[in-house]
């Protein structure tokens, strides 16, 4: 039998065969692939569209004050930054039904001393305890009122100024001097602070009185005043609240 | 009030209500459509100073974002440096103490120490875009990178490509995932979950091209850095008081 294509090449038609199974796939992709995988714009939108969709768990805080009173103590006081949530967790959920979802109360010591255990890397002056003997065991919230927190007693000498110098010294081996100890502090310099000033120790010999070799006091860090530090005073190598000693 | 006068009344109550409800539902339609993108370019801003490495922003991330709870899977975490007098530097990853808390060793060898937070830089100019086979990742209008999951292959090369190793593979998707600035609170003008969370203010968020806003003050007011700019990846996450041992 002689067919219209008997004198076509064996070898060609197969390529034709092939040929047309990738047309046909080409043409299967195309109609098949949605256009969010072949437009760039489109899929780059869709993305876009599917980040935005998805679900917000932290509320944020203005949220909370429509109905915490809470919110008004807190803004007064330390932790005025803070967000509720921060320590609350997150509170969408309370947010939209606030009778089913309610956020955490966080009551135990570890979550305060999360932030406020003493840390070396952590900033001068941030308030920090060391849990070990600050009261151990206690809860924080029986003295402190998370929402104002506050030292028990109100500092009303030198540390209602310069709270940031008596924490670091509170943590120094400095932390049993009183600061008149070193500084003479006219009455007049609670009143005008600026233009009445308290002194600061200006010469050697006045560390030297704990710190010479000759000083009478007993286990202080002692050093030769005549060869060590040669002219520099003591307080620009040794921070005089958080002495560093080798 | 008989029935003819009731529906009479009815109808004077529901039609106005049906078309105000119409309106309103339009209204949050629109609200949604409302965010245009081209009107923002979100930058952060990251005092070092204030960072007392809490790891709040961690869990916050985590819980926000759905991020596996693992300690190898982060969108933000912290680094803590400590510089040794014999000159080491060893660099720790606060996990938001998954996995327990941070020791600090023999206080008196070291000679300075601190916590520096660190997330996607969100490039101006984002190796990870260049390398991506398939065109899975790229940068929206307002300035965000962002990956496109349904089209990741998981191939792994943006994770190599990012010089701060902010990307990471989600273990159930096996796609390529980072931070986003929590692109779903920003579009809809709220903080990302990190900044909310942060007690210090160590992390301040917004638009680079606003005239005054918290982000624009910090930027005016502090002497600023950002990381590995020999790459010219152009960063838009800039640290104020970064010391020069972070990489």
């Amino acid at each position: 039998m002689r067919t219209p294509f008997h004198k076509i090449p064996d070898s060609l038609i197969r390529i034709l065969v092939v040929f047309v199974i990738l047309v046909g796939l080409a043409l299967l992709l195309r109609f098949l692939l949605p256009s969010s995988l072949k437009d760039r714009p489109t899929f780059v939108a869709a993305t876009v569209e599917r980040e935005m969709a998805k679900p917000v768990r932290y509320a944020g805080s203005n949220v909370c004050a429509d109905c915490h009173e809470e919110f008004n103590l807190k803004k007064t006081g330390y932790h005025r930054n803070l967000s509720c949530e921060t320590c609350h967790g997150a509170a969408r959920d309370h947010a939209e039904n606030p009778t089913e979802a309610k956020p955490t109360m966080p009551r135990l010591r570890e979550f305060c001393v999360r932030c406020h255990t003493y840390n070396a890397s952590r900033p001068t002056g941030f308030p920090q305890i060391n849990p070990a003997s600050h009261n151990p065991l206690k809860p924080c919230i029986v003295c402190h009122n998370p929402h104002d927190p506050k030292p028990l007693t109100v500092p009303h000498e030198c540390g209602a100024c310069h709270a940031e110098i008596e924490r670091t010294k509170s943590f120094s081996p400095h932390v049993q001097l009183a600061c008149a100890t070193c500084h003479n502090v006219p009455e007049q310099h609670k009143v005008s602070p600026r233009v009445i000033t308290a002194t600061i120790p200006g010469e050697r010999e006045f560390c030297g009185k704990c710190h010479a070799k000759d000083s009478q006091v007993k286990e202080t860090p002692k050093i030769d005043l005549a060869t060590h530090g040669e002219k520099y005073l003591c307080w620009q190598c040794h921070y005089p609240h958080m002495p560093e000693v080798d | 009030m008989d029935r003819r006068k009731f529906v009479t009344k009815l109808s004077f109550l529901l039609v106005p209500g049906g078309v105000i409800g119409t309106f309103l539902k339009n209204a949050s339609a629109r609200a949604a459509e409302l965010y245009n993108p081209s009107k923002h370019y979100y930058g952060m801003g990251i005092q070092v100073n204030k960072c007392i490495g809490c790891g709040r922003c961690v869990e916050a991330c985590k819980e926000e974002n759905a991020v596996p709870k693992d300690p190898f899977y982060f969108r933000t975490w912290v680094e803590r440096y400590l510089i040794k007098k014999d000159g080491t530097c060893t660099v720790q990853n606060i996990d938001g103490r998954i996995s327990g808390s941070v020791e600090t060793g023999n206080e008196k060898e070291i000679m300075r120490s601190f916590f520096v937070p660190k997330l996607c830089n969100q490039c101006d100019n984002p190796p990870c875009v260049q390398v991506c086979p398939v065109g899975a990742t790229f940068k929206t209008e307002d300035g965000v990178v962002l990956v496109d999951d349904n089209r990741c292959i998981g191939c792994r090369y943006c994770i190599q490509a990012c010089p701060y190793g902010a990307r990471y593979l989600d273990p159930e998707r096996e796609t390529a995932d980072k931070c986003t600035f929590c692109y779903h609170r920003i579009t809809k003008g709220m903080l990302p979950a990190c900044v909310e969370v942060c007690p210090t203010q160590a992390r301040i968020f917004g638009d680079v091209r606003s005239s005054a806003s918290p982000l624009t003050r910090f930027k005016r007011m502090n002497k600023l850095h950002v990381l590995k700019p020999s790459l010219n990846t152009e960063p838009k996450v800039a640290y104020s008081d970064l010391d020069g041992e972070v990489r």
